[in-house]
């Protein structure tokens, strides 16, 4: 009998044997060692692994990863599993968000360095992002543009300009700049005109102090010389604003109603500040979180369909008796379902920290060489040392058996699981 | 809805009625939002690889809503002219069918062993075999790149495959054993008093009624070994290279070169979306047994 069991069983065993179950030992054995693999060197390489920068920013990066990813994916798979329960295209919805599972990280990889494409008007992330900011706050009108210099007005340490003379009621200002960006002009190519002085009044007009071809007086309208609309200038007494104006179509300005008193003339830093262009999604700070966000992408299919089957599981009648208790439906999920669906979210949980841990192909693709290093997780690292440029398979050998260790406790609960099915 | 009122629930007025329908319209809408949120980033590829390389650097892939005409299938035709990434694609066709096969073939063979042969030590070594689901294949890495040199197969299919079909073992192992075993032993029985011996039991009351789980777990197994990068980023030459590794390779020139891996990320995302949309019950099927790998 033993024979026959030994015939089915000997392809299967000897290859684990061959490439799994030996390979433990032999790593093991081959992280004592240096990298040529000649002489003993004792736990020299865990030392060295534990001073590396390179690990540490590993373990770090490991870390949040660990505390991040798998909470995020399981608890956006409850949600959606839940909410899909009672919604009649839910087959549909889950195909659409399982559909990521089935493509690799290397394509998944490639779809987010799209995503996350520095430029606006390439990368999705940061035109959505840009789109939402420019509601919310109003692009500048005039980024860049600056005063004629010298001239009446000086650019402050803020950004915003100021007149050096006060302005008395009855009197209106010139406000040339410079440096307005053709691409920010107005359409309608409209002259500017000086605001005529009335009494009462502080009145003025910013316009776009240069003749396109050369020539003009510095400071002064030239005829040719184009109105800029839209500019904010406040006047200012004391140091506190008291009139708010916004030029318009011809570049006026006019602060009626002012009592008598000298007033200084200043234009906001926000007419000028340069265009918000988004995140550098793949840049050193936020390169880990924009991966996790990809992970996020592939994976919460996979832990709601997981909680869904475990929620269809759950009896009806525990449900139907939390609310006709008076359970709102917030408690009724709170109390009852997600301590009835305690074992599979730890299941999901569990699955999805052993594969975080494994986490490979999403960073090395993702993250550009130049924030690579901060991108850095231990798999990554294990590669890098022992094939990509390091060729130090001794130290390469003590990462792959620390990442081992990290995935004992996965495999413990493993066995116990089965354990407890079995009996 | 009205006939859990009916069962004794609190009642529930109109105003509370058209609360919930206002609700529920939201949840939908939300739930819209979250669809076309998913699918956004892959038909963004989709879409990329559908443009010259200069309208690409320009602009970006949703610009199509208004400009149609962009579209040009120029860079498929590039890439399948290209012999490189042809001969990239085949072999990933040469690695991926043979790692599935002898995975399905390996593990059946001994997920029968374990579920139906008695033999001194059997749980234990299962128990073994569950605790080997969750080994990172780092730690066999630099092992399994020594023994192939050995072996003289270092950088060729071959040890891409066995790499594979090592790794997939635990799995299908526990997967099919676990079917196996509920299959009614009253069946067996029955073959076994016609005087069937284990071989042809296997043949022909096993592996029909297992089905469904030898073609769960040949999809996963596929998914899995077409989708790999590292494995085969250690192990293949550039002659061997599958289409995963070619295309790492031209991500290091990203932005330059992006009409070359949008289609070619585009060719080997199809093909597992084709198996994922053909077989999805399968599929799924084999997640859910497979969960903590």
């Amino acid at each position: 009998m033993p024979w026959l069991a030994l015939a089915f069983l000997s392809p299967g065993l000897v290859m684990l044997a061959a490439l799994v179950v030996y390979p433990i030992g032999y790593t093991t054995w081959r992280s004592l060692r240096d990298a040529s693999g000649r002489s003993y060197l004792g736990l020299h390489n865990y030392v060295t692994m534990f001073r590396s920068d390179s690990t540490r920013t590993a373990i770090g990066n490991n870390v949040i990863w660990l505390l991040v990813a798998p909470t995020v994916v399981t608890a956006l798979g409850t949600v959606f599993a839940v909410v899909t329960e009672r919604v009649r295209w839910a087959t549909a919805f889950k195909l659409v968000l399982f559909m990521p599972m089935a493509i690799s990280f290397l394509a998944a990889g490639i779809i987010f360095s799209l995503v996350y494409a520095d430029n606006p008007d390439r990368g999705l992330a940061n035109a959505t992002v840009v789109a939402v900011h420019d509601v919310v706050s109003p692009a500048a009108a005039y980024p860049g543009a600056r005063p004629r210099d010298p001239g009446p007005f000086t650019q402050q340490a803020d950004g915003s300009l100021r007149s050096s003379r006060g302005y008395q009621p009855g009197e209106s200002a010139l406000v040339g700049l410079v440096g307005v960006r053709p691409t920010s002009l107005p359409a309608g190519r409209v002259p500017a005109v000086p605001t005529a002085a009335t009494p009462g009044t502080v009145g003025g007009t910013v316009w776009f102090d240069f003749v396109p071809g050369g020539g003009g007086v510095p400071g002064a309208i030239d005829p040719g010389e184009r109105a800029l609309p839209g500019v904010v200038v406040q006047a200012v007494r004391d140091g506190t604003v008291v009139a708010t104006a916004r030029t318009g179509d011809r570049g006026e300005f006019r602060f009626g109603g002012l009592p008598p008193a000298t007033y200084t003339l200043r234009l906001p830093a926000s007419n000028f500040t340069e265009p918000f262009a988004g995140f550098v999604w793949l840049g050193p700070t936020l390169v880990t979180w924009s991966i996790i966000g990809g992970y996020v992408w592939m994976w919460t299919g996979f832990a709601m369909v997981l909680i869904a089957a475990g929620l269809a599981a759950i009896p009806r009648e525990a449900l139907e008796a939390a609310r006709v208790d008076g359970g709102t439906e917030w408690q009724v999920f709170r109390r009852v379902t997600v301590p009835l669906l305690s074992p599979v979210l730890v299941v999901v949980l569990v699955t999805l920290m052993i594969n975080v841990l494994k986490v490979f192909d999403l960073v090395f693709i993702l993250a550009p060489q130049s924030s690579q290093d901060d991108a850095n997780v231990l798999a990554l690292e294990m590669w890098r040392v022992s094939f990509g440029g390091g060729q130090d398979q001794g130290l390469g050998s003590a990462l792959g058996v620390f990442l081992f260790l990290l995935v004992l406790p996965a495999m413990i609960f493993n066995v116990r699981r089965f354990h407890r099915g079995q009996r | 809805m009205s006939h859990r009122t009916a069962a004794g629930g609190p009642p529930r007025g109109v105003p509370s009625r058209v609360a919930n329908r206002l609700g529920s319209g939201a949840v939908q809408l939300l739930l819209v939002l979250v669809a076309v949120g998913w699918l956004v980033p892959t038909i963004g590829l989709a879409v990329s690889s559908l443009r010259s390389a200069e309208d690409n650097n320009a602009t970006g892939w949703w610009t199509v809503l208004t400009r149609p005409a962009q579209l040009t299938i120029g860079n498929y035709q590039k890439v399948l002219d290209n012999p490189q990434i042809v001969q990239s694609f085949w072999n990933t066709v040469l690695i991926t069918v043979p790692a599935t096969l002898l995975v399905v073939i390996f593990g059946a063979l001994a997920a029968y062993a374990f579920a139906w042969i008695d033999f001194r030590g059997r749980d234990l070594l299962f128990i073994g075999v569950v605790g080997l689901l969750v080994v990172p294949i780092q730690v066999a890495l630099i092992p399994a790149a020594v023994l192939f040199g050995m072996l003289h197969i270092f950088g060729s299919i071959i040890s891409v495959i066995a790499f594979h079909v090592a790794f997939g073992l635990p799995f299908a192992i526990f997967l099919l054993r676990n079917f196996f075993a509920g299959i009614p032993r009253d069946l067996l029985e029955a073959a076994r008093m016609d005087g069937a011996g284990e071989w042809r039991i296997f043949r022909k009351v096993i592996l029909p009624l297992g089905l469904p789980a030898l073609a769960s777990l040949a999809i996963f197994q596929f998914l899995w070994v077409w989708n790999d990068l590292l494995v085969a980023l250690v192990f293949a030459d550039s002659d061997s290279a599958p289409l995963t590794v070619l295309l790492r390779g031209q991500t290091r020139q990203f932005g330059s070169n992006i009409d070359i891996l949008a289609p070619g990320a585009f060719l080997s995302l199809a093909v597992p979306l084709i198996v994922f949309f053909s077989f999805q019950r399968y599929y799924v099927q084999g997640v859910l047994a497979g969960s903590v790998k």
